[in-house]
C-alpha cells in the first residue's frame, strides 16, 4: 500500500510528480503506530480515551499523561511522538490564555481548532521545520454545547462526532459509528470508549496499556477533567466483562 | 509602534521595532481605594471581613466594590488600595490559577503558596518604583492548616492569627488583641469581626456601612452577601450640636 518515495520524499517542501507531499505521509505514519486514542461526542459532552501503551514494568502509574487540559472548557488528547504532542498541547494553551486575555471570554472550541490546525500546517510549510509526528483529538465545551474536532499532522482539522487515531482506529471507528451517540450521556460514554479501547487492545502485539480518561460534560460543570477514580473503575470493570464475554463466544 | 506592557513589573511602553522603549509609566498615586480588611482565624478556618466601599479620594463613590475575593480551592483574597490594581493582581492569580489546575496531578496551590508568589510580584515591583497600591490579606485552609497573611505594597509580608490593613490596623487590631481566642466558632467570630467593623465604620471616614463578610474551611468558601450593621448615633454629645455656639449649623 506504502509508495516509496525516492526522491520527492527528502523535503517537506517538495511535492512529488502525483502531487503528494510524503513528509507528510510519513508522519502520518508516526501516528498510526502509536496507542489508540478516542474522542466522542455525547450528548450533554465530550469523552476522550486513550489507550496508552507502557514501554517499561518500572513506569509510575498515572505518569506520562497523553489527555492535556487546554483550559477550563477543553481538552487536548494525543497520538504519535509524544513529546511533539506536549509543544502542541503548549501552544493550545497560549493561544487559550491569549483569547481570553483579549477578548474576555474563553476561547471558543472552534476557534482554538483553527488555531492548532494552523500551527500544525505552518511546520508543514518550510523546510527547517518538520511537521509534527502526532495528531489530536479536541474536545470541549463552550457556548454552542459540546464539540469534537481532530487534527492531523497535515493540518487538517475537521468537526467529527466520533474520531479516532492510532493503531486501532479502523476497529475503533466500527465500534464508535454502532452507539447511539446522539441518546447516550456522558457517563454511559465513558463505558462504551473504555469497551471500545479494551476491544481494539492487541494483546498479542504489545503487551500492557493503561486507559486514561477524560470528559469536558453537565456533570463535570462543564469543566475538563480526569474521570473520576470510581467511574474509571467502573468502566474498567465493564470493559474486562465485555472483553471476556466477547472471548467465551 | 505598539503599547506593550511587562507581565514582570507592570510598566507600559511604546515598543518600536527600529527605536527601544520610548516612555514607561509607573504608579504615582492611587485614585480609587479600599479601606481596612480584617482578618482572624477561628475554630474551622478563617473569616475575612471587609466593607465594598471604592473612595476616589475623599468622596464615596463607588458602593458595591467586592474587595474580597476567591483564589483556587483554598485562598480568599482581601485587598485594600487601589481598586484597579488588585483587579489586575486578581488576573495574575486567576491564571495561575488556571494553569495549575491544567496539570490535574492531584496538587494545588494552597494560601501559602499563593502568598509568597504575590510578595515575589509586590517586592519586585517596588525595587523598580512601580508598586502595586494594595495591602492584600491572604487566609485559607489546606489540609486542616489554617493560614492567615499579609503583604503590602513595599513587600513586607507576614503571618498571624489575626490581621487588617489600614485604620484596621490602629482600630480593628486592639480589640483582637484583647477579645480573640483559637476556638471562637463562627458565630462568635463574626460577633467579635462586626465589633470591630462597627469601629471602623464610625471613625473611619472612607468606610460605607454595607459590609462583606467571607469564611474558608477546608470544606470549601463562602462569600456572603453583603449586609448592614445597626449604629446608634443618639448620644448626648450629639444632640443639638449648635447649642454651646450660635449661628453655627
Amino acid at each position: 500500500m506504502s509508495s516509496i518515495g525516492t526522491g520527492y520524499d527528502l523535503s517537506v517542501t517538495t511535492f512529488s510528480p502525483d502531487g503528494r507531499v510524503f513528509q507528510i505521509e510519513y508522519a502520518a505514519k508516526a501516528v498510526d503506530n502509536s496507542g489508540t486514542v478516542i474522542g466522542i461526542k455525547c450528548k450533554d459532552g465530550i469523552v476522550l480515551g486513550v489507550e496508552k501503551l507502557i514501554s517499561s514494568k518500572m513506569m509510575l502509574a498515572g505518569s506520562n499523561r497523553r489527555i492535556h487540559s487546554v483550559h477550563r472548557h477543553s481538552g487536548l488528547a494525543v497520538a504519535g511522538l509524544a513529546a511533539d504532542g506536549r509543544q502542541i498541547v503548549a501552544r493550545a494553551k497560549s493561544e487559550a490564555t491569549n483569547y481570553e486575555k483579549t477578548y474576555g471570554e474563553p476561547i471558543p472550541v472552534k476557534e482554538l481548532a483553527d488555531r492548532v490546525a494552523s500551527y500544525v500546517h505552518l511546520c508543514t510549510l518550510y523546510w527547517w521545520l518538520r511537521p509534527f509526528g502526532c495528531g489530536v483529538i479536541l474536545g470541549g465545551y463552550d457556548r454552542d454545547g459540546p464539540q469534537l474536532y481532530m487534527v492531523e499532522p497535515s493540518g487538517i482539522s475537521y468537526r467529527y462526532f466520533g474520531a479516532a487515531m492510532g493503531k486501532g482506529r479502523q476497529a475503533a471507528k466500527t465500534e464508535i459509528e454502532k452507539l447511539k451517540l446522539s441518546e447516550m450521556t456522558c457517563r454511559e460514554g465513558v463505558i462504551e470508549v473504555a469497551k471500545i479501547i479494551y476491544g481494539v487492545h492487541d494483546e498479542a502485539k504489545d503487551k500492557a496499556f493503561e486507559l486514561e480518561l477524560s470528559w469536558v460534560c453537565d456533570e463535570s460543570n462543564r469543566q475538563h477533567q480526569k474521570v473520576p477514580d470510581d467511574l474509571l473503575n467502573e468502566a474498567r470493570t465493564a470493559a474486562k466483562a465485555a472483553l471476556e464475554e466477547m472471548d467465551a463466544d | 509602534m505598539e503599547l506593550q506592557r511587562s507581565m514582570v513589573d507592570g510598566s507600559v511602553c511604546m515598543k518600536d521595532s527600529a527605536k527601544s522603549e520610548i516612555s514607561s509609566e509607573r504608579t504615582l498615586y492611587p485614585y480609587v481605594t479600599g479601606t481596612s480588611i480584617i482578618g482572624m482565624k477561628y475554630k474551622d478556618g478563617v473569616i475575612l471581613a471587609s466593607d465594598t466601599a471604592g473612595s476616589y479620594g475623599s468622596t464615596l463613590r463607588y458602593k458595591s466594590v467586592e474587595r474580597i475575593k476567591q483564589v483556587g480551592d483554598h485562598t480568599l483574597i482581601g485587598a485594600s488600595g487601589e481598586i484597579s490594581d488588585f483587579q489586575e493582581i486578581m488576573r495574575y492569580l486567576d491564571e495561575l490559577i488556571l494553569y495549575d489546575k491544567m496539570w490535574d496531578d492531584g496538587n494545588s496551590l494552597g494560601p501559602k503558596e499563593v502568598h509568597n508568589y504575590l510578595n515575589r510580584i509586590m517586592y519586585n515591583r517596588r525595587n523598580k518604583f512601580n508598586p502595586l497600591w494594595n495591602s492584600l490579606v491572604l487566609g485559607g485552609v489546606k489540609k486542616g492548616q489554617k493560614y492567615l497573611g499579609t503583604v503590602n505594597m513595599i513587600g513586607t509580608h507576614y503571618e498571624d492569627d489575626h490581621l487588617a490593613t489600614g485604620f484596621g490596623n490602629h482600630l480593628a487590631r486592639p480589640i483582637l488583641r484583647s477579645e480573640w481566642r483559637e476556638d471562637l466558632t463562627f458565630e462568635e467570630a463574626v460577633k467579635l469581626i462586626e465589633k470591630c467593623l462597627l469601629v471602623l465604620l464610625y471613625r473611619d471616614r472612607s468606610s460605607i456601612n454595607k459590609f462583606q463578610i467571607a469564611k474558608i474551611t477546608d470544606e470549601g468558601t463562602t462569600i456572603f452577601p453583603p449586609y448592614a450593621l445597626k449604629t446608634f448615633w443618639g448620644f448626648s454629645h450629639f444632640q443639638n450640636p449648635s447649642k454651646g455656639a450660635a449661628g453655627t449649623w
